[in-house]
């Protein structure tokens, strides 16, 4: 006499075994489904755009007419805005992330201020529009600078920043600084020499990152009072600007087809804007990163 | 006459002069560090700040009990303005239901599989593509949602309004797919492999391990990604703008044009409303609004992750 049914084991079994690989497929599927969608994304914009980029297109100014329009103001802007932007918050960033890993104690305070770094990350960035508004373009009277969306920018992309540096800080081994230390050096000795080349590689990608995803915000730069229709370049940081993404958004919101196939041209620009930057983000962590 | 100085005694001079300015150097540098340190602090006191004072000159102007209970949000009709939350609310919703219901499943999905069925290789591969997702521009998500998203949806439901809920709704939960997959996927990663394979070896299938085991030891995690996917979400701006429309109106049709809070900050932003006029103040009330909603859920999904976390 048997206690195991063979037959039912093996027909259950059977029904387990086919759950399992009908939802692999569906697990695999749901996920192609959104490598599918970028490829779409990708591919509309490309056919779209793609008649429309020239050497004009980059050195034309923006412009009624459809054909002659260009993207020179925003891409300058863009330039600009990165120039202010990226020095001010590396440094702050940087500077943050070194007091907080090497130089703070385990206090109250200390955790507040990381908490704080953490919760604004999670801030919408329409609402550093806001600040940038009140605090930079009225009260410290920039009026809608490019100085002043450079800073409302930086703080922004403040806190991804510090967390980066924090991270790169972080894996840097005990034991390089407590030989360092060994040698006689002094704490700024340490950080000066050994700590920050150490861990240059990781900040560097975490900052070229952060400021890419600064060249692709447009809410804040819009409320902060960025211009829709600018056709010169910013000669100093008190004139006015536009970026690409506005410069997009501008043409995406014109009824014409004409402009439309424009906006998809001046996507591609900032797409390849983007992914260069990237790739230099990867290529420094690949290269100059080395396992302790 | 000159004093000769013998080489030690320069030496020594030497010494000092560096160790003097080291000293200062020492105590200095912390001092400057910790200032960019706390400018992080002085963003939030601003962010707070800002919002609250000019949202009060708004109060001042608009019953605080009109904001948060009428049900019109009419700002630009001249002769009788009308300034209620609810309509931009709903619509803020909307698009927020939307975008989860799209990224939920979605983004679980593709966590569960790359966690549990993709080998490394496919990982490796898998992983830096969805990220590509999560760094295109939202702008380039609008673009997309009006010139291809809305025409397609158009075909299976003809009465459509060209701007509307839907499709906003739809490339929202597209764009926070990968935050979805990558923050579950790191909560079940952080599943230890000693009970997968406890499970395995007791014959269990991979779906079981993963639908039993991992899903429920990992739930606090995954709950917290989806609501910072939410928050996401609600704070999204340039995608609803550019296809939701300018439409503020109370109610769950997803196929008429809608506002959120995040477009009418927009909206006023781009047009000439004169700085110190009502419609100036009320982009700050919204946006008060919306900085407490989204700090609400900021805060519940640290909660959740913290309070709920199995640990082994």
């Amino acid at each position: 006499m048997h206690f195991i049914n063979r037959e039912t084991i093996q027909k259950q079994t059977k029904k387990r075994m086919a759950v399992n690989h009908l939802l692999k497929t569906l697990f695999f599927a749901a996920t192609m489904f959104s490598l599918l969608v970028l490829a779409v994304l990708f591919y509309r914009i490309f056919t779209q755009g793609f008649e429309h980029l020239s050497f004009d297109f980059l050195t034309n100014f923006a412009s009624r007419k459809p054909e002659e329009a260009g993207i020179k103001a925003a891409l300058y802007g863009t330039i600009w805005l990165m120039a202010i932007t990226g020095p001010i918050s590396i440094v702050l960033g940087i500077g943050s992330a070194i007091y907080l890993e090497m130089y703070a104690k385990q206090s109250r305070f200390t955790r507040f201020i990381q908490t704080n770094i953490s919760n604004l990350a999670g801030v919408p960035s329409i609402v550093f529009g806001l600040l940038g508004l009140t605090v930079f373009v009225r009260m410290l009277e920039m009026g809608r600078s490019v100085l002043a969306g450079g800073l409302t920018m930086s703080l922004l992309i403040l806190p991804i920043i510090v967390v980066a540096a924090q991270e790169a800080i972080r894996a840097v081994p005990q034991e390089l600084q407590e030989a360092s230390y060994g040698m006689g050096a002094t704490k700024w000795q340490t950080i000066w020499r050994v700590v920050l080349p150490a861990a240059l590689p990781g900040m560097m990608t975490g900052s070229i990152l952060a400021l890419s995803r600064a060249v692709g915000e447009t809410a804040p730069l819009i409320v902060i009072g960025a211009l829709s229709y600018v056709a010169f370049v910013p000669d100093s940081i008190w004139s006015g600007f536009t970026v690409m993404p506005i410069q997009i958004y501008n043409w995406t919101g014109r009824p014409q087809e004409a402009f439309h196939d424009i906006a998809a041209a001046g996507i591609i620009v900032l797409l390849a804007l983007l992914i260069l930057m990237n790739s230099i983000a990867v290529f420094i962590r690949n290269k100059f990163s080395k396992r302790h | 006459m000159k004093k000769h100085l013998s080489v030690s005694e320069l030496i020594q001079q030497n010494k000092q002069k560096s160790r003097a300015f080291a000293s200062i150097r020492e105590k200095t540098i912390p001092f400057i560090l910790f200032i960019c340190a706390v400018i992080s602090v002085f963003t939030t006191l601003g962010i707070i700040f800002t919002l609250l004072f000019e949202t009060f000159t708004f109060f001042n102007r608009v019953p605080f009990i009109e904001f948060i209970t009428s049900k019109e949000w009419l700002p630009f009709f001249e002769s009788d303005p009308s300034y209620g939350i609810l309509p931009l609310l709903s619509g803020t919703l909307v698009v927020a239901v939307i975008a989860m219901v799209a990224a939920i499943p979605l983004g679980l999905t593709a966590a569960i599989y790359l966690s549990e069925y993709a080998s490394e290789r496919t990982k490796r591969t898998l992983k830096p593509i969805l990220e590509v997702l999560a760094g295109i521009p939202t702008i380039v998500y609008g673009f997309f949602a009006l010139t291809f998203v809305t025409p397609l949806l158009q075909k299976f439901i003809p009465d459509l309004s060209f701007f509307n809920a839907l499709s906003p709704g739809i490339v929202v939960g597209i764009m926070i797919i990968p935050m979805v997959a990558s923050l579950s996927e790191d909560a079940m990663n952080a599943v230890p492999n000693s009970i997968r394979e406890g499970a395995l070896g007791l014959g269990a299938t991979r779906f079981e391990v993963a639908f039993k085991i991992v899903l429920p030891a990992a739930l606090s995690g995954i709950i917290a990604s989806f609501v910072l996917a939410i928050s996401r979400a609600i704070g999204e701006t340039m995608i609803v703008t550019i296809a939701g429309g300018a439409t503020p109106t109370l109610g769950f049709d997803v196929t008429s044009s809608i506002q959120t809070m995040t477009a009418y900050i927009v909206q006023v932003s781009l047009g000439d409303a004169a700085y110190g006029s009502t419609i100036y103040y009320s982009i700050y009330a919204v946006g008060i609004t919306l900085f407490v909603f989204t700090l609400i859920m900021n805060l519940l999904a640290q909660y959740i992750s913290k309070k709920f976390r199995e640990a082994y």
